[in-house]
């Protein structure tokens, strides 16, 4: 990671320099070294802050949409970062053309997998000051000394079960890793699920959305997410969200969201990840994903773009509803 | 009469709510045909018409699920005969991915059905609609989906 970061910073520095891109989005620590936030860097001078460590999770995808879009009389391109699995959400904001391409310059960065500060916590590591990784290993230091702990007991959510290093867009590339396809089987919750009854699973997920405090968090981060006006607001009321006035929509805002990023839904757990109570969102989309493979055929949102969703598609042999009844298991 | 007797009373002669969502151009039709034939279906099934069985949106059967329903079924065309020729295409595939996911939050999927009747399936919307109350009387009362997030 280090290296592939010392890279990268030096490589985004050249391109500004040389007039090739005039602006960068990418990490800026925050106020802790682990806060890294996404931010947009307009002067080479501002690049002194920008970072690319064990702890940029969050997908820079999004952003694009608002930063794809050059004022007009300026000139240049936008550079952005995107780790692999990154990649997807870029490539389905293309399908739905809210990003402009052309005014774009992807440099992929390779990624060994995020880590979670709250997990490194949870290995007993107290007083952290900084952290940094090589070879798989995250060395952390803290007042007491130097601690260390594999990345991979420290993963972030999303990370666990990882989409592959392979970038699927990009136009430049800086990644020392080789493609190992998929890790680790991303349908295991949503099994575990499936096995239960079905007083479990209300009362399973009864408990886990009553934390919800309707932050909109996972909505704001989701790249999905992007409607120019999304149905749980009212801008025109002068307040930020209708929906907790709707008791209706407030009751069944994490159903609702999952079904409107239904087949859109790249799997890319940032919802999860920035969820504060800590409410496993990602269940929902993958049980999306999972049926979709199941009933239409395998699909992963993203990987080309271009490419025509199953909920907006049909075939005239597809299945029944009946299906969900019928179907072995629970 | 003490209060938890008045309740079991209550209980025993629980009925069902259950919607029909019905596309007026087959099966709202269908229902017609199967009035005027004197055939019979039970009363708890309320009839709500709509344009073509694509025009609910799942968040219908969210809400209706929400406000208590037991079951909820969805009439349309039979695939290919659709009055908007693709409508019910359409349907068919959101309705299976939000069942399965109702199924998943603990909805029991005998709560939801799709079902093709014609307008000239009289006979089949009443046997539908007898078969389907007779599940959801089955099945019992439904969870309280308008309580799924609010803690005991």
């Amino acid at each position: 990671m280090q290296r592939v970061s010392a890279k990268v910073l030096s490589r985004v520095r050249e391109l500004m320099a040389d007039g090739t891109v005039t602006k960068v989005v990418g990490w800026k620590k925050g106020e802790f070294f682990y806060d890294c936030t996404p931010f947009v860097f307009e002067t080479v001078e501002s690049l002194d802050e920008l970072v690319y460590d064990s702890f940029c999770a969050a997908n820079l995808s999004k952003y694009m949409i608002k930063n794809s879009v050059i004022p007009e009389g300026q000139t240049g391109k936008v550079l952005v970062l995107l780790k692999p699995c990154d990649t997807y959400s870029f490539n389905q904001l293309l399908t739905e053309h809210r990003i402009v391409r052309e005014n774009v310059y992807i440099l992929g960065v390779g990624c060994e997998g995020m880590a979670d500060i709250e997990r490194v916590k949870a290995q007993g590591i107290k007083g952290i000051t900084g952290a940094s990784e090589k070879d798989g290993i995250l060395t952390v230091e803290t007042v007491y000394g130097n601690k260390e702990v594999a990345v991979k007991d420290v993963l972030v959510n999303k990370c666990e079960t990882c989409k592959g290093k392979a970038h699927v867009i990009y136009d430049e590339l800086i990644s020392e890793n080789e493609d190992e396809g998929a890790a680790g089987d991303r349908f295991e919750g949503v099994r575990a699920l499936e096995a239960m009854t079905s007083e479990e699973r209300f009362a399973f997920w009864k408990a886990e959305l009553s934390k919800c405090i309707r932050c909109n968090a996972c909505r704001n981060a989701c790249p999905a997410c992007s409607c120019r006006k999304c149905v749980f607001d009212n801008n025109a009321s002068g307040i930020a969200s209708k929906a907790n006035t709707d008791s209706f929509e407030e009751k069944m805002f994490h159903i609702i969201r999952a079904f409107h990023v239904a087949g859109r839904c790249t799997d890319c757990g940032e919802c999860t990840r920035v969820c504060p109570q800590g409410i496993p969102l990602h269940l929902f989309n993958r049980k999306y994903i999972k049926d979709i493979n199941e009933f239409y055929g395998d699909y992963s949102a993203g990987e080309t773009a271009g490419q025509r969703g199953p909920l907006i598609n049909f075939t005239k042999d597809d299945v029944e509803p009946q299906i969900v009844s019928d179907r072995e298991g629970n | 009469m003490p209060i938890n007797e008045a309740n079991q009373e209550i209980k025993k002669e629980w009925k069902p709510k259950i919607v029909a969502f019905c596309c007026n151009w087959c099966s709202y039709a269908g229902a017609d045909l199967a009035g005027s034939s004197r055939l019979v279906y039970p009363a708890d099934v309320k009839i709500i018409r709509v344009p073509c069985s694509c025009r609910v949106n799942p968040m219908f059967i969210l809400r209706a699920f929400e406000k208590g329903a037991d079951g909820v079924i969805l009439c349309g065309c039979h695939p290919g005969d659709c009055h908007y020729s693709t409508g019910n295409y359409y349907t068919r595939r959101r309705m299976t991915l939000l069942f399965s996911m109702l199924d998943y939050i603990g909805v029991e999927k005998g709560r939801t059905r799709v079902e093709w009747v014609s307008a000239a399936e009289g006979v089949k919307f009443s046997t539908v609609m007898n078969n389907f109350v007779s599940k959801i009387y089955e099945l019992g009362e439904n969870v309280k989906v308008g309580d799924l997030r609010c803690k005991e």
